[in-house]
């Protein structure tokens, strides 16, 4: 259970070359997005668009491949994908809505559909959350840090960042470096301390890099819509597909980052409880399975 | 043939709101035909029953806070909870005060009517709907849990009959300031007054837009999580 429930777990990666080199990984989340426009399985989607401070993603509702693609790729930071649901409801008008959500995020959207106090039309209109795999985040200015302080390279030449192999890594046209995560901590969010989910295990279709190799996404199906429009791309051929035990590293680094993380928030959420201060989370001791989700 | 089973009773009752709550009711129009025949009695509330004796209830839908000043309000409120089963401060009026926490007297025709409550300050609530008003989804699925007897579902709203002094500004206390807020933008899509906005991934709260309906902290992932319902919801 440390990775959620899962109707079915494979390495997966987009057949589209323009997404393979756009996206994060396998481009998972770009071209079921895609391929749920084209199909109108959802008439847009919320993603972290670019703003015009570099590498400062702001959300946005994406209603073509092209704005799709251009969200495309991960920023370690701030994207408050869940404040445009509603815009996206109201402004834009949009009936089935997909969106994409770090675990967190994922929290506040399925928090509103069980209990919708003061969102009326939103919680319906959910036609497809893409989840990522998340193990912390970055406010902005620790970013700047890393890549300007750490590495010594200038913001507007970064074209790719990524968590990897214990680093930090950031790619410019002709370079690549690297910073070791040890020189990261300290500097994430710290709400991400108390956070108990690393695979998205609330999302309808979940992925994430880790558990597989180079250019692939390990996916996670688990609700009945996601299981339905991941089974659709896949025989449409917008997704190909291989079974996890084919792969390397496989499911075992997963499970063990996974129960890392839990294990670490556990100790602080005691921790917390012990001074007195708030935590949303059932204590440890209440719980069955301290490594489950709530 | 089997025994009918008794219909709950319930009443509405309109204190010092705006019948936003009401109308909310009303838009679920499509449970609200057999809702009414078929579930639930409507036995007691202006703009819905012409009757004055207000009769026993089970479940007494309060809507508005209450004015000090003005005893006829003061007086039904003690007589609903008397003759209701459930008292649910319905909307944020009746359960945050909401924007007649700012009301302070001074108009025509009664200068003296001052001072505006949530209920819970006067009488036992038992459970909380915030809102303003609150959704037609969320009073759907509270009346289908209270008909299905599932308390589990209510319970938050049980919790929240105790959160009354409610503000915008509870983000930056009761989150930000407490280490847990992750910059998800929940409370600012949840703003029924788009009060909030999010700045570098933390919530910030124009307090001259805030009308203290509590929504905001209510919606937050980091306030309160419901894990088992959430996962019974997604079949997982
Ligand atoms: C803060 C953060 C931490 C992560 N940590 C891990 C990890 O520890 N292990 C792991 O395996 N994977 C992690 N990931 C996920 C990974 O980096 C990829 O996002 C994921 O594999 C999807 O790749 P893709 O090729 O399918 O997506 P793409 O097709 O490249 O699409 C990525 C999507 O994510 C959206 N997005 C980008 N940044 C954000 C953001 N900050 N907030 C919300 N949405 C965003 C984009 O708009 C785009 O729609 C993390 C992602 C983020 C944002
Ligand atoms: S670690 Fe958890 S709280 Fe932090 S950004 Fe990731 S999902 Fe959100
Ligand atoms: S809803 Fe999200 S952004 Fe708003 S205070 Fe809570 S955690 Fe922070
Ligand atoms: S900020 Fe908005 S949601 Fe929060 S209490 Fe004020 S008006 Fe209500």
């Amino acid at each position: 259970m440390v990775l959620g429930t899962y109707k079915e777990v494979v390495a997966a990666r987009s057949t589209d070359k323009q997404i393979q080199k756009l996206a994060q990984d396998g481009g998972i989340v770009s071209g079921l997005f895609c391929y749920a426009l084209d199909e109108g399985l959802i008439d847009g989607a919320v993603v972290a668009g670019p703003s015009d401070v570099m590498w400062k993603p702001e959300p946005m509702v994406a209603m073509s491949s092209d704005e799709i693609l251009a969200a495309a790729g991960t920023k370690y930071t701030f994207s408050p994908n869940v404040w445009m649901l509603k815009k996206a409801v109201r402004q834009y008008g949009l009936e089935k809505l997909g969106t994409v959500a770090i675990p967190c995020q994922s929290m506040g959207i399925r928090k509103m559909q069980s209990y919708p106090f003061g969102v009326k039309n939103v919680a319906s209109k959910i036609a497809l959350m893409l989840g990522i795999f998340c193990m912390e985040n970055f406010p902005y200015e620790s970013l700047r840090t890393f890549i300007s302080e750490k590495a010594g390279v200038d913001f507007d030449l970064v074209e790719k960042m990524d968590i990897g192999k214990g680093k930090f890594w950031i790619e410019t046209a002709d370079q690549t470096l690297s910073i070791p995560l040890k020189e990261t901590h300290g500097y994430e969010q710290n709400g991400c301390k108390v956070c108990l989910d690393y695979v998205a295990e609330l999302a309808d279709v979940s992925t994430g890099s880790v558990g597989t190799p180079d250019g692939w996404s390990t996916v996670f199906v688990r609700t009945d819509a996601g299981e339905t429009i991941f089974k659709q791309a896949v025989e449409a051929g917008v997704i190909e597909t291989k079974p996890m035990d084919n792969v390397k590293p496989g499911l075992g680094l997963l499970e063990k980052l996974a129960t890392d993380k839990k294990t670490k928030a556990m100790k602080v959420i005691d921790e917390r409880k012990a001074m007195g201060l708030p935590v949303p989370f059932k204590g440890s001791a209440e719980k069955e399975d301290p490594l489950a989700n709530v | 043939m089997a025994e009918e089973k008794a219909k709950p009773r319930i009443g509405y009752i309109h204190l010092s709101g705006c019948t936003g709550d009401g109308m909310s009711l009303t838009e679920n129009y499509d449970i609200l035909a057999p809702l009414l025949t078929d579930m639930v009695d409507i036995v007691y509330g202006q703009t819905l029953v012409d009757l004055w004796e207000m009769p026993e209830m089970d479940i007494a839908l309060v809507e508005g806070s209450v004015c000090l000043q003005d005893e006829h309000s003061l007086h039904e409120l003690k007589e609903v909870r008397e003759k209701a089963g459930l008292v649910v401060a319905f909307g944020s009026c009746a359960a945050t005060g909401c924007f007649t926490r700012y009301s302070r007297g001074g108009q025509q025709a009664q200068p003296n009517h001052e001072s505006f409550v949530p209920i819970a300050d006067l009488v036992k609530v038992d459970l909380a709907i915030p809102g303003c008003p609150p959704s037609p989804e969320i009073i759907a699925k509270t009346v289908v849990a209270v008909l299905n007897g599932d308390m589990d579902y209510l319970q938050p709203m049980m919790d929240l009959a105790g959160y009354t002094e409610a503000c915008g500004c509870d983000l930056q206390l009761k989150v930000v300031n407490q280490a847990l807020c992750i910059g998800c933008g929940t409370c600012a899509m949840a703003c029924q007054t788009r009060a909030v906005s999010m700045t570098n991934g933390r919530p910030e709260v124009n307090s001259d837009r805030c009308i203290k309906c509590g929504v905001c902290y209510v919606q937050c992932p980091r306030s309160w999580w419901p894990a088992e319902r959430i996962n019974k919801d997604l079949g997982l």
